[in-house]
């Protein structure tokens, strides 16, 4: 773990210095020229560029920063900005696509690195189906979601499901832009 | 449990175990046996008799009694309205009549110029032990009394003496089954309160129950959670929910009059929806029980013997029981879209009843033999009842919000469901033909009603 921090506190120091190699402080955008304006002139006029700077110290290199945001977070902190990300689902749908798949490798991995996380996977609905029928559909989502995470390696233990319907919109707009951020797999860590 | 328990003010209950006092023998009413009603109002050529309800007489003349007297005589003029059995003499027109200062001092002839059938008249007084009020109707054209009961119960709700007084009146003039005494229940945000242990704001629903007007709402969970799709018992005395207390949803049973509650079903798998059996005895329950389809189970009312109805690799979901009891309505989605089927109790006797997206099937009470559900219609949904005789499919909205969640009267007569047509959710009620739209509910979100029996059917 700590040869791991300081890997990665090398490797931000790294990218500091190469950072400030490409962007000079002191550089100012520069308006591009006029439409109407013959080219080749633009470069002439701009300022020289100021010297060098040599990369700036870092204010606290002594201190290992908590690179692991994860790790240290409590678990109402990691929900209310979760590293796991929902999937969304075409309307009357639970069918995984593509980019659900990619994110719910991601979920998988993540789950994988923390392997004491319990995971709340939970199935949301928008309000076009009943809230009756919304619930078997809520769960056919989560049911999904909570599969192809199985087929990844993930103990079904440690993936609990509750379907919502359409109870907890997301977004309380009624529109197709609302809709389609309401019918969803969202993930909710309950243990870690 | 302690939390749980409610404290009702039962007035209503009260009210119904008190025999009506003997009247003075001087004003003593014929007997009213139930085979010898010989006094039936009726209208003219066969038309709805034609009632005059003045204001009742306030007899002891303080505040308290005048308040109860303008209620009482204002409640069973709606109540007596809402069945379409009886037409009325215009409130404003009353005005013109001289008020009667007894149950005996009558202007027959002046109701009879305005072709009245039949005139309604009520006297409250204070008395040791509450309030009581006198209700008596009169057949305008022989001056007999035709209907005479006395009531003596708690002021705490006055509006209970009018209801009363409106079944025993229907029943006793019109053979009917009226709904005054029948209670709506239903889910509801509008306490505002939120659910702990989520970083989502996220507001709770609780379950709430109402007179059938909307009138007396209180709250019977206090859960602090999502409750949803509460239920009456064929009794009246209990409500079944589900509830996501224990994290995903599960059956639970509050016993209103009692305060306790009772866990059907706790998991780990999710259950929903449950619907009772006519008799009591079973809910039939939805649950994906481990699978990625949810199907119908029936159970028995503690939780035990769970019984597998439908296993289809599709969703089955929103059951409700025959009148009979020998059948299940219920949706399912194994067309590609929810469609209404029924299936016999014992798993026989599959059929699908409509052809269009339809949803959230319930029975009817008898004599009708229909179910009412929500049918998709545009963007939103609209209440439609199929009468499983003809076939025949009627709309009772049309488009005006979306309209869900319908529930039979007791008498079948009326429908309660939820609607937008307001801009939130709101309780609606609605006659089976679709006059007679009231809302019942104002306050933040109100949602997928049920409505209770009969207190008559309730103490069969």
């Amino acid at each position: 773990m700590k040869r791991t921090l300081m890997a990665m506190a090398v490797a931000c120091v790294v990218a500091a210095v190469a950072c400030g190699k490409k962007t000079p402080p002191v550089a100012r955008p520069i308006p591009p020229p006029p439409p109407t304006a013959a080219g080749g002139g633009g470069d002439a006029n701009r300022p020289p560029a100021p010297p060098e700077p040599v990369a700036p110290p870092l204010s606290v290199p002594a201190v290992p920063v908590p690179t692991d945001n994860i790790s240290a977070a409590s678990l109402d902190d990691l929900n209310r900005n979760s590293p796991l990300k929902p999937v969304f689902f075409e309307l009357d749908s639970a069918d995984l696509s593509r980019d659900g798949q990619k994110s719910l490798d991601e979920t998988a991995a993540l789950m994988k690195k923390y392997s004491s996380w319990m995971v709340t996977v939970e199935g949301h609905c928008d309000e076009r189906g009943t809230a009756e029928y919304n619930l078997a559909l809520g769960e056919r989502r989560a049911g999904a979601a909570r599969a192809y995470l199985v087929s990844l390696g993930i103990s079904g233990d440690r993936l609990h499901i509750v379907s919502y319907g359409k109870e907890f919109p997301f977004d309380p707009g009624h529109d197709e832009a609302a809709f389609s951020k309401n019918r969803r797999a969202h993930f909710v860590i309950t243990a870690k | 449990m302690a939390k749980f328990i409610l404290t009702f003010a039962l007035a209503v209950l009260a009210l119904q175990s008190q025999t009506p006092p003997q009247l003075p023998a001087s004003q003593q009413p014929p007997p009213q046996q139930p085979s010898e009603v010989s006094t039936t109002i009726s209208g003219d050529g066969g038309s709805a008799p034609r009632l005059a309800v003045p204001d009742f007489i306030a007899v002891t003349t303080d505040a308290e009694s005048v308040a109860i007297a303008r209620i009482v005589g204002q409640v069973l003029w709606d109540d007596l309205n809402y069945e379409r059995e009886f037409q009325f003499i215009p409130r404003d027109v009353n005005s013109t009549i001289p008020k009667a200062t007894s149950l005996t001092d009558i202007p027959f002839d002046r109701w009879r110029e305005l072709n009245a059938d039949g005139v309604v008249v009520g006297a409250v007084q204070k008395v040791a032990n509450g309030v009581r009020v006198d209700v008596r109707i009169y057949n305008v054209r022989n001056h007999q009394t035709a209907f005479s009961r006395s009531y003596t119960a708690s002021s705490a709700n006055p509006r209970a003496f009018a209801h009363m007084a409106s079944d025993e009146i229907f029943k006793m003039q019109r053979s009917l089954n009226g709904v005054a005494q029948s209670k709506l229940t239903f889910a509801s945000d509008r306490d505002g309160e939120r659910m702990g242990g989520t970083v989502e704001s996220r507001q709770v629903k609780e379950i709430y129950i109402a007179d059938y007007d909307g009138e007396n709402q209180r709250r019977v969970t206090v859960l602090k959670t999502l409750n949803t799709f509460p239920r009456w018992s064929p009794d009246g005395r209990s409500i079944a929910y589900t509830s996501y207390r224990r994290g995903g949803g599960q059956i639970f049973i509050s016993n209103i009059y009692q305060g306790t509650i009772e866990e059907v079903t706790k998991g780990p798998t999710e259950n929903w929806l449950a619907a009772w059996s006519p008799d009591g005895s079973k809910l039939c329950i939805a649950s994906p029980r481990g699978t990625s389809h949810t199907n119908l189970y029936v159970v028995n009312r503690d939780g035990s013997a769970f019984r597998q109805l439908t296993s289809d690799r599709s969703n089955n979901t929103t059951p409700t029981w025959s009148p009979s009891g020998n059948q299940i309505a219920f949706v399912s989605d194994r067309t590609g879209q929810p469609q209404i089927y029924t299936i016999g109790v014992d798993g026989t006797g599959f059929s699908r009843l409509t052809a269009d997206y339809s949803d959230r099937p319930t029975w009817s009470p008898a004599p009708y033999n229909e179910i009412a559900f929500s049918a998709r219609t545009g963007p939103g949904f609209d209440i439609r009842v199929l009468d499983l005789a003809t076939r025949n499919v009627r709309q009772l909205t049309n488009g005006e919000g979306t309209n869900e969640s319908p529930a039979f009267s007791p008498n079948g007569r009326h429908i309660a469901f939820t609607s937008t047509r307001s801009g939130k959710k709101q309780i609606f009620t609605i006659a089976r033909d679709g006059r007679d739209l009231r809302q019942v509910t104002h306050t933040g979100n109100n949602e997928q009603p049920d409505w209770s029996p009969s207190p008559k059917e309730t103490q069969r």
